[in-house]
């Protein structure tokens, strides 16, 4: 175990992991958790130290198994790329430590076969961050996404229909993505991230390149939910069981704006005229403000707490994908940022969602009751994950936003600014809504749990609990690390020409 | 004029958030619970006053938490204006947290240990905007004490509690999401700092236009000094227990909205830019329109808490007509009113749930003739009530005049007249509870023989207060010292 591919490692642990666990568990389904959660600190504690031997040593690229590019397979481990592993390791294991509680209690015999898709989902998630090969990124896209059919298929009730929709529209993008590769290698003959940036600036930029930059990133757009392209998400994510939830939901639409990032900038460069054109940058920041605003107010109809969450993870998406269009230093820092923000985000208010779930089954508002003097530990962590939704420093949500804002004020998108802050205003109306019902209304009589008189504190076990703990922890230590974090990581990944 | 980096300003802030952990631990054990309230107040003031000698001297103390935007860190520093706020503060709660001990205990209130535990956050947050070094430390705490009031504003958990809580926090965080956060971030594209600079880092960065779009959208987004037109939540946020409405709605909360206001205009803009580009006239205006209506609106309220409350919001404008008018006796009177009215204002708070205690009675109709069985209480109350109109031998007087010199120093006459009238208007509402309370007839047979003194734990607090607006007016050498060097360093 050299330390030059470690990260490897932390790649191969799940991949290899999932397999055994398929093994294991049909002889013994008490050995499955302890198997996962190794598996996935193990591979937690590789990405943690490449990310300090990046930090350290500066980026490099990896050959896997000496096949030179470009016939083998290219990572490259630099600092966003092993930001974003250390990321993924991280989600992954903290969530997977509640997903092994709600599992048991959902999926009782099944529980192996969901953890196999479970660590395949977590090693296609790894193979995205690093791959330095365009093909690759399509074949590790299916994987994810396939795995994340089949883990929300799992869920009950309308869980199959919503899954077909999002295989539908998954395959949708993938299509695109891949004709979109196939005119890049007629034009270019290679598909090496690397060798595309450096051929590129030399061809005539025509219609068949533009037609190859639209196509990845349209295809790019569906597979992440982009508003108009959204339309399968609210669906897919609140069907589907809380185990994967907690997983898929801050983990796969953050994952794909790291994928565009990576496609508008390490293949094409900020030099690209589609990207510099400004009524491509006004419209698409234009569209992203619309997504956020309509979003945010699709949120507002809903009176199921998840479906609400659903909502509000289209809207984080156009705060992405328009601080990346901004086009300037401010708005991808703050893009990069809201990468890392928001999946910490999502995964306190998920893991909150799934340990109310617990003993509450469905999330409708008018379940919510009486929640606080319940739960007390569970609602004050989702409290502050409300907070970093809505804004409020020091939880790292209010920093992303501050340089989302920042960019747009510098390019001068207002329509994108008042986007955001409208955004703000109504999460704070949202989750204070959620907070008034959970905190003044005293639950029915026949509710579980509760009867009259004194009511009982009946929190969600431990396993459940202790996650969410470090997830709120990590919402405001990431926020008082904000300085660091942009300095010596963010700054250093953001790309050439900024 | 040193500045020496010390953890004392992170110690006064963060003893009342820490010490929520033993109120939490002692749910089941009162005595101890309150025993630890009184304790960390105590200790909270003592801190304060620990660092007052070396800000005489013109020095200061500072403390760096995390530098987490280029240029701008989390931090803390201890100057003249933020002792000055902090001192009042910090020493009021001692004298809220004895009487809190007495109103619950008489009332016998449900989930005490949240209400302590609240309040202790809420002392924090109040401490912290004192000492701020910066805007973003500023609407940090700004937004933690909105939100650690929540608890407290509704801590009845009815349906009317709910909607004032609702209205508080649309109003409160509404605003500071709306105006202050883009104005923040103008500001800081601007001049690429957010530090608090004597004399303003504003001068030669931005032109007329933005000076007074900034201006408009920081006054309205500090909510908390209720100017109208974004005054509403005071009044529903009576709904809440009488300590609270004294101490947060009489003194921290809005103070803290008036103190981050006078904050920005003297070290954000500087005085020197708005009196350049004459805007000062923006603030006198605003604050005159509150002034005058909410002291009209004052005299309509029978509901005695509701009464002060628009008192509340009338008075908070002085302060920003006092900065308004930059000249230095402008200034200085709003500055000195801050103290002043806050003494005042707690005073006449306290006095109220005194009454509530003793004769479950919040409309001032029904309050005729408690003034002969309650006399320490409507003693305290007429002491206070002058001091606020601005009569000698009390404090308010020395601040309102102060304020008169300012509008003639600067020309301004009709600042004086709206002085003035106010003057009248504060004792028109006020006299006819006083008289009321003494020398009007109660109905027959209305159980009044039976109603005595509230507890001691109240009346102890109030008649110190009381007191206190005596002997600021005899005293003021402090309050005037520390305010010598916020306004002319």
């Amino acid at each position: 175990m050299s330390p030059t591919n470690l990260h490897m490692y932390a790649l191969a642990a799940p991949l290899i992991g999932a397999f055994a666990v398929m093994v294991v568990g049909r002889y013994s389904r008490r050995a499955v958790a302890p198997l996962v959660l190794g598996v996935l600190s193990f591979s937690f504690a590789a990405a943690l130290t490449v990310f300090l031997q990046v930090l350290s040593g500066g980026g490099f690229r990896y050959v896997v198994g000496n096949w030179l590019a470009p016939y083998g397979i290219e990572l490259s481990v630099d600092h966003l790329g092993s930001l974003m592993q250390l990321l993924v390791s991280g989600v992954a294991l903290t969530a997977s430590v509640s997903a092994v509680k709600s599992v048991a209690k959902d999926l009782e015999d099944r529980q192996h076969l969901f953890f196999t898709l479970y660590l395949i989902l977590i090693a296609g998630l790894h193979g995205l961050v690093l791959t330095a090969d365009a093909f690759n990124v399509y074949v590790l896209l299916e994987i994810a996404s396939i795995t994340a059919y089949g883990l929300i298929a799992l869920g009950k009730g309308r869980a199959v229909v919503s899954s077909f929709n999002y295989v539908i529209m998954g395959s949708t993008g993938a299509c695109f993505y891949l004709l979109g590769i196939g005119y890049l290698y007629i034009l270019t003959g290679t598909l090496n991230m690397a060798d595309l940036a450096r051929i590129i600036p030399t061809l005539e930029s025509g219609a068949a390149l533009a037609t190859a930059f639209s196509f990845c990133i349209v295809g790019l757009w569906i597979k992440m939910a982009f508003f108009p392209l959204h339309v399968w998400l609210p669906n897919a994510y609140s069907d589907m069981p809380d185990g994967a939830a907690v997983l898929v939901a801050p983990l796969m639409t953050k994952v794909t704006i790291y994928l565009m990032i990576r496609f508008m900038f390490s293949i094409f460069s900020p030099a690209y005229e589609f990207i510099q054109h400004a009524g491509v940058q006004q419209i698409v920041v234009g569209v992203a403000a619309v997504g956020i605003v309509c979003a945010s107010a699709m949120a507002l109809a809903q009176k199921n707490l998840r479906r609400m969450l659903t909502y509000l993870i289209v809207a984080e998406v156009g705060y992405m994908v328009g601080g990346v269009w901004l086009a300037n230093a401010q708005g991808m820092t703050g893009a990069i940022l809201h990468i890392v923000n928001d999946a910490l985000m999502t995964l306190c208010l998920f893991l909150a969602v799934s340990a109310i779930a617990y003993h509450e089954g469905a999330l409708d508002f008018h379940r919510l009751r009486g929640l606080y003097r319940r739960m007390p530990v569970t609602m004050a962590a989702f409290t502050v994950g409300a907070l970093s939704m809505i804004g409020v420093p020091p939880t790292c949500g209010f920093f992303s936003k501050w340089y989302l804002i920042l960019g747009g004020i510098e390019a001068g998108q207002w329509l994108y600014v008042g986007a955001l802050i409208f955004s703000s205003l109504v999460n704070a109306v949202l989750f204070f809504r959620v907070i008034e019902i959970a905190y003044f209304r005293m639950p029915d009589a026949d509710a579980p749990g509760t009867g009259h008189g004194a009511v009982q504190v009946r929190e969600a076990p431990a396993m459940m609990l202790q996650p969410l703990v470090v997830a709120a922890a990590a919402l405001i230590g990431v926020g008082l690390a904000t300085g660091p974090l942009v300095q010596h990581v963010i700054r250093v990944a953001l790309p050439g020409g900024f | 004029m040193n500045v020496e980096p010390s953890i004392w300003p992170l110690a006064a802030v963060l003893i009342s958030l820490l010490g929520t952990v033993p109120i939490l631990l002692s749910d089941r054990r009162p005595n101890l619970r309150e025993a630890w309230t009184v304790l960390i107040s105590l200790g909270k003031f003592a801190i304060i006053a620990a660092m007052l000698p070396a800000v005489l001297e013109g020095g200061g103390y500072r403390f760096t938490l995390a530098e987490v935007l280029p240029g701008v860190a989390i931090a803390l520093r201890v100057d003249a204006m933020g002792m000055y706020f902090a001192l009042v503060a910090s020493f009021l709660w001692i004298l809220t947290s004895i009487y809190s001990i007495g109103y619950m205990r008489a009332l016998n209130e449900h989930d005490q240990t949240r209400y302590y535990a609240s309040f202790a956050v809420a002392m924090s947050a109040t401490i912290g905007v004192a000492f701020s070094a910066n805007l973003l430390t500023l609407y940090l705490f700004y937004e933690m004490l909105s939100l650690s009031t929540y608890p407290l504003v509704t801590h009845k958990q009815d349906d009317e509690a709910r909607s004032a809580g609702r209205k508080y926090l649309t109003y409160l965080l509404g605003t500071s999401v709306a105006f202050t956060l883009p104005a923040m971030i103008l500001i800081y594209t601007l001049t690429g700092t957010l530090d608090f600079t004597a004399g303003g880092i504003l001068a030669g960065k931005a032109d007329a236009s933005t000076v007074s779009l900034l201006l408009v959208l920081l006054v309205f987004g500090f909510a908390k000094a209720a100017v109208m037109p974004l005054h509403g939540w005071l009044p529903a946020a009576m709904v809440a227990p009488t300590p609270v409405s004294s101490f947060l709605h009489g003194v921290a909360v809005v103070k803290v909205g008036v103190f981050s206001i006078l904050r920005v205009v003297f070290f954000i803009f500087g005085t020197g830019l708005l009196a350049d580009l004459n805007l000062g006239v923006v603030l006198t205006t605003l604050a005159s329109i509150t002034i005058i209506v909410a002291s009209l609106v004052a005299l309509t309220q029978d509901n005695l808490k509701r009464r002060l409350a628009y008192s509340t919001i009338g008075q908070l404008s002085y302060m920003i007509l006092g900065a308004g008018m930059l000249t230095a006796a402008g200034m200085t009177g709003g500055l000195l009113h801050l103290s002043m009215h806050a003494f005042g204002k707690i005073t006449l708070f306290l006095c109220a749930g005194a009454i509530y205690i003793a004769a479950h009675k919040s409309n001032i109709s029904e309050m005729d003739g408690l003034g002969r069985r309650m006399p320490v209480t409507y003693g305290a109350f007429f002491l206070a009530s002058l001091s606020i109109i601005g009569m000698p031998p009390l404090g308010g007087f020395l601040s309102k005049w102060s304020l008169v010199i300012g509008a003639i120093d600067g020309g301004q006459l009709l600042l004086v007249a709206v002085v003035l009238v106010s003057s009248l208007l504060n004792a028109a509402y006020f006299f006819p509870i006083v008289y009321r309370g003494f020398f009007a007839r109660a109905a027959e047979g209305n159980g009044r023989e039976e109603v005595r003194e509230a507890p001691v734990l109240c009346l102890i607090p109030l008649s110190i207060t009381a007191l206190f607006c005596l002997g600021l007016f005899l005293w003021p050498s402090l309050a005037l010292q520390l305010i010598q060097l916020v306004v002319s360093p």
